[in-house]
């Protein structure tokens, strides 16, 4: 009983302000989760371009452009929306702010979607001599320098790895959410973009070669094996914070987000990582199809759990 | 220069004066606090006591919230305060991800990031922050740390061994000290929160009632909205007469 008059164990809130909520909310999991695909099937394009003719893979060079050019534009979307002031988004380009990791990524981001506009231009000038029609300037530029693509795709896999991580040292810079402060979320960003575009390009891999296939599942495969451990090892060993001990003590007690957490595991990780394997012998295209709608969703629902449940913890 | 405050948390008593005095000042709008006193009881009865504890801006000379502002909208003043430029701000809510205090809201009014400015406008006229000027037992010290002959250097120096700063962990640098707090009333793990200010149930929020630019398509809208521009207090109140408050996840 004695114990029950310490003041430290037995200390009570008895007035305060509402906590914030969660500020940063689904939009920003959806940002995230575009931006995955957008560079994902960059480094997907460039993966199976060098391990294979491009004539296995007749469509990618112009729909790979198109996946990553909408992505983007997406992801884009998003992050303006997000902003309480989204006329001052030009801001960032007028008075930027070097050791923000959120004007150096909406640098990188943009450069980087100008160099996908030009690749999705060349792409579907080469791929539909007709486009445009005789008179169509733009298309006749694209086609005159139809080499520029190869030309620009080594430069655009070396940028899409700071498009991909940077939103994690976004969430270093957050240093009020504790449980974002891991190194493994650079990582975590890699594997995600791995899985997106894997998962993207499965949808538009009907006419390819079943080699060439193969490697997606492999890739869609081996990517939700080892972001799926990632996960777990985050989720059940130790953090050297209190905070994100907090955190996740009240995931794992059955929470909110906890199911939405296992949810996501389960149908973007778990089952996709059996269906991937699956698919390496029976090379049934449907089931891998569903493995990458599964992925993808999957993957949104664990961005979304992650990225809000720090956000629950009061911070005075 | 290099401006901080003290709170001597033996002498506040909880009567809220810098709170009211700060909301009069900097005009902070209904549901937003720029300081504000939390009140927490300690021990079981009849063996009880209350503390409390005036929350802020620590004006960090590490501050997370100026490295992560993408347009500068935060920034250092020449005397250590760490200033926002509401009229440059782009309301990413990035500042509010960054500070480890919860120092930092979002202004209804606006629709930019606010916050404890150390009352930067009266400094500049001479003047001491409102909350200091409210203070009925000045327990709100103010001052050039830089200075050892200033009130809070030897108010510090006096009280060495007892002054704390919030979650020295962080390594920001707080430039805002307390005397007399201790784990229970600094660490906010170290204390329950009950209905209402749980840890993490789904707590009783205020909806930013009448804040026109609060949906999103409302904020692109916004500029040429005409009589639907910004609010103010006043129709706050106005429309928070018909709404109700209501528990949901989501603060802006």
């Amino acid at each position: 009983m004695v114990e029950s008059t310490i003041n430290a164990t037995q200390a009570v809130v008895t007035l305060d302000v509402p906590i914030q909520g969660i500020v940063w909310g689904s939009i920003i999991t959806v940002n995230m989760w575009a931006k995955s695909i957008g560079t994902g099937v960059v480094f997907l394009g460039a993966f199976l371009w060098f391990r294979h003719k491009k004539d296995d893979m007749p469509n990618l060079r112009w729909l790979m452009p198109v996946i990553a050019f909408l992505s983007l534009n997406v992801f884009l979307l998003f992050t303006l929306i997000d902003l309480h002031q989204p006329y001052r988004m030009i801001h960032i380009f007028t008075h930027p702010h070097w050791t923000s990791s959120i004007t150096v990524g909406a640098w990188m981001a943009s450069l980087f979607l100008g160099l996908i506009t030009i690749l999705m231009i060349i792409g579907a000038a080469d791929a539909f001599p007709g486009l445009g029609g005789k008179k169509c300037k733009i298309t006749s530029i694209a086609r005159n320098n139809s080499a520029v693509y190869e030309k620009i795709m080594p430069f655009l896999v070396f940028l899409a790895i700071p498009v991909t991580t940077y939103t994690a040292i976004i969430m270093a810079q957050s240093s009020a959410r504790e449980l974002w402060q891991a190194p493994t979320e650079v990582m975590q960003m890699m594997w995600a973009a791995l899985m997106a575009g894997s998962a993207a390009l499965i949808f538009i891999s009907g006419s390819w070669s079943k080699e060439a296939r193969k490697d997606l599942a492999l890739v869609l495969t081996f990517a939700v094996f080892f972001s799926f451990m990632m996960y777990m090892g985050e989720y059940f060993f130790s953090f050297k914070s209190s905070e994100a001990e907090a955190v996740l003590a009240y995931v794992h007690s059955g929470g909110a987000y906890s199911v939405e957490f296992w949810i996501g595991m389960t149908l973007g990780f778990i089952i996709p990582f059996f269906l991937g394997m699956s698919y390496m012998k029976s090379e049934n295209t449907t089931l891998l199809r569903f493995a990458a709608i599964l992925a993808l969703v999957g993957l949104f629902l664990v961005k979304d759990v992650w990225l809000k449940i720090p956000q629950m913890l009061p911070l005075s | 220069m290099k401006l901080g405050f003290l709170v001597d948390l033996n002498l506040c008593m909880g009567c809220k004066g810098c709170e009211i005095a700060c909301k009069v000042e900097n005009e902070v709008p209904l549901s937003t606090w720029r300081l504000r006193v939390k009140y927490i009881d300690l021990g079981t009865f009849p063996d009880t006591r209350r503390s409390f504890t005036p929350l802020r801006c620590n004006h960090c000379e590490n501050a997370p919230c100026e490295r992560i502002c993408p347009v500068s909208a935060l920034h250092y003043l020449e005397n250590g305060i760490v200033n926002i430029d509401s009229a440059r701000c782009i309301g990413c809510a990035g500042c509010m991800m960054a500070c480890p205090y919860g120092a930092i809201y979002m202004d209804p009014e606006t629709n930019t990031a606010d916050k404890c400015t150390y009352c930067a406008h009266r400094i500049e006229s001479g003047m001491m922050p409102a909350c200091v000027v409210a203070c009925p037992v000045e327990a709100n010290i103010f001052g050039d740390i830089e200075d050892d002959h200033s009130h809070i250097s030897l108010y510090i120096m006096e009280h060495k061994g007892a002054v704390q700063v919030r979650k020295p962990e962080k390594h920001t640098s707080p430039t805002h000290f307390y005397v007399g707090g201790g784990n229970a009333t600094l660490n906010p793990l170290a204390h329950q929160r009950i209905e209402g200010f749980s840890l993490f149930n789904n707590i009783t929020h205020l909806e930013h009632v009448g804040d026109k630019n609060h949906g999103i398509l409302d904020r692109f809208l916004a500029p040429f909205a005409g009589h639907h521009g910004p609010t103010d207090n006043a129709s706050l109140i106005e429309s928070a007469i018909d709404a109700e408050s209501h528990e949901q996840e989501g603060g802006h």
